[in-house]
């Protein structure tokens, strides 16, 4: 789990219903996210299948992305349950995603591998940022600030699964709690 | 309680659970593929280390189907990483790609070798897990990493869902299918209207479909937004079941009390054939409305729509005629295929009515083109086709090419569109 509170940079500004073959399209799910080598793949083909009127999302010449916080609407992460997803932003360098809702899976997976932040925003937020845009997350005090003229925007609370990211994720929480050996 | 909390309550051990509650749950069965599974065991054996042992072999079934008939190296190598984890941990319910005990897709295949049975939990690392709700257990799909936290512990933490409720009344008519009714479901609540939740199927409709039909239903759940979709056990799911497994298990139902955070109620024979038009499962537009679509292909196949009945009814529409454009079987599994040569409708297999009408060579048993897969897989798009297919998502690249449209449809609808080269309403035909 990335362990930053705050987590500032540009964002990269997506819509509702961004799906699992557009975080991470099929033909690179021969990649084992277990294998450090093919971990920083899945990382260079995140948001991969994107239509060509978006930007790059992993741009950086070493195959990360310049884009520590995605913007997203509604149902982020709907369709398949690869964790490739979630992992593919993570290894990316991406930190958060800030959505209006989550796809179930997408979430689960995002706080099961501590790959990155599923926040849920109290209002929609794509109009309110340009990919570019410099932002701004504040995890302990649940607030994204676009940079430009300080507008802050709330997130929602975390809820039940406060726990689980706080631990760093599933198996760091179930050794928390004396689920599993430390 | 729904069927769905009654499930989760007594493999968690409690007597009553409530939408909402986290609990530790019992995972009956375990369920993985040659795509989640490697990078599932990587995880058991990062965590619990490398000479540890999974909960329990006979709760573990592994059924490569993704990534079978390619020349991709890596998707080799995973194959064979599932096969040295099989030999390491004495794993029974492995499926070899390759040998006599290959089956194809998953979810097709898990009902078949009765290792879906009602009333228990199953977590698979694919979101259509949600299919075997079909025969009243509680199913869902699951990443890797809790796919590996179940390997080595047998439990997982889970929120219970609160239960959405259909009840299909009404005489289904014959020129629509399961299919059809799902993508109504869908296209009325939208890809996230079941966010979370339970999807129940009831009413005298669905106690009239088959147990392949019901697949069918609870198949697309998840395109929904379902946690799970759930059909309540009767006479027809015990019969297919016990002639399936000698395992005991023991059916769970919702009380008539239970608590539906929402109804809604159809009369299926008021219903008309329908498609889900690009790039969304809920994008809904009645079949005949789309006949102005030109098509480039047609594509039958995968968890949804590749099971042996989707054949029967494509067959019922394509004897005696040709297809217009090019037209791609891919049953789901070897029982499907060895179908294809068994089932007659006027005397002619349904293999020798679909060469009789110009379709491509059949292609062997796997998920193949429905979701894209490398470069090499059979029906792959390549550019800007249009495509009718009995699959369950129309995302932008989701076949392989990112400028190809895909509208889902029932076996029916593809068939007849296969017949015409436009989408076309079976009625037509």
């Amino acid at each position: 789990m990335p362990n930053e509170t705050l987590i500032r940079g540009p964002v990269y500004v997506l819509e509702d219903n961004i799906d699992t073959d557009l975080l991470i399209p099929a033909c690179y799910l021969n990649l084992v996210p277990t294998i450090p080598e093919e971990y920083r793949k899945l990382g260079s083909y995140a948001l991969a299948g994107l239509p060509g009127t978006f930007p790059k999302f992993a741009s950086n010449p070493d195959g990360t992305t310049p884009y520590p916080i995605v913007i997203g609407g509604r149902n982020f992460g709907c369709g398949s349950s690869r964790e490739h997803a979630p992992i593919a932003l993570g290894a990316a360098g991406a930190k958060a995603v800030v959505a209006e809702s989550y796809a179930r899976i997408f979430f689960r997976n995002s706080v099961a591998t501590g790959e990155i932040f599923p926040l849920e925003s109290e209002k929609r937020l794509c109009g309110e940022f340009k990919t570019g845009d410099l932002a701004e997350v504040d995890i302990a005090k649940s607030t994204v600030t676009r940079l430009s003229d300080g507008a802050v925007f709330a997130l929602k609370p975390v809820g039940a699964v406060a726990p689980v990211i706080a631990a760093g994720g599933m198996f760091a929480y179930a050794r928390e709690i004396g689920m599993i050996k430390k | 309680m729904t069927i769905t909390e009654k499930i989760l309550a007594r493999e968690s051990g409690a007597k009553i659970v409530s939408p909402g509650d986290n609990i530790w749950v019992n995972a009956g069965m375990l369920l993985t593929h040659d795509v989640c599974g490697p990078g599932t065991i990587g995880i058991f054996h990062r965590e619990f280390g490398k000479d540890a042992k999974v909960f329990d072999r006979e709760k573990i079934v592994i059924l490569p189907d993704h990534y079978i008939f390619t020349a991709d190296e890596k998707a080799h190598r995973n194959v064979d990483t599932l096969r040295a984890f099989v030999k390491e941990q004495g794993l029974p319910y492995f499926y070899d790609p390759g040998t006599a005990s290959y089956c194809g897709v998953c979810h097709v295949a898990m009902p078949e070798l009765g290792h879906v049975r009602p009333g228990e939990t199953i977590f698979g690392t694919d979101s259509h897990t949600c299919t075997h709700g079909a025969l009243g257990a509680f199913s869902t799909g699951i990443g890797n990493t809790d796919a590996g936290f179940i390997m080595g512990t047998g439990k997982l933490l889970i929120k219970v869902p609160p239960t959405l409720r259909f009840v299909l009344d009404g005489e289904l008519p014959p020129y629509l299918s399961a299919k059809d009714l799902i993508l109504h479901i869908i296209g009325d609540i939208g890809v996230d209207g079941a966010t979370y939740c339970a999807m129940e199927f009831t009413g005298s409709a669905i106690d009239a479909l088959s147990i392949e039909e019901r697949f069918t239903i609870c198949n697309m759940a998840v395109e929904a937004g379902a946690k799970n979709g759930i059909i309540a056990p009767d006479l027809k799911t015990l019969a297919y079941v016990k002639s399936r497994t000698q395992k005991p298990f023991e059916p769970l139902y919702s009380d008539p009390d239970a608590k539906f955070a929402a109804e809604r109620r159809y009369d299926v024979s008021k219903l008309e054939p329908v498609v889900a038009k690009p790039h969304l499962p809920d994008n809904k537009a009645l079949a005949r409305a789309c006949r102005d679509v030109r098509i480039d292909q047609v594509y039958i196949g995968s968890c949804t729509g590749g099971k042996l009945e989707d054949f029967v009814m494509a067959a019922k529409i394509m004897k005696g005629r040709k297809v217009a454009v090019r037209t791609l079987l891919v049953p789901a599994t070897r029982q499907v295929e060895k179908g294809l040569d068994e089932t007659k409708i006027g005397g002619q297999s349904l293999r020798q009515i679909f060469e009789a009408a110009g379709v491509e060579p059949i292609a062997p048993p796997s998920c193949a083109a429905c979701l894209g897969g490398p470069v090499d897989t059979f029906g792959r798009t390549k550019g800007n086709e249009v495509v009718v297919s009995t699959t369950n998502r129309n995302f932008i690249g989701r076949m392989g090419s990112k400028e190809s449209q895909i509208y889902l449809a029932s076996p029916y609808t593809a068939a007849a569109s296969a017949l015409t080269g436009h989408i076309t309403d079976p009625r037509d035909i």
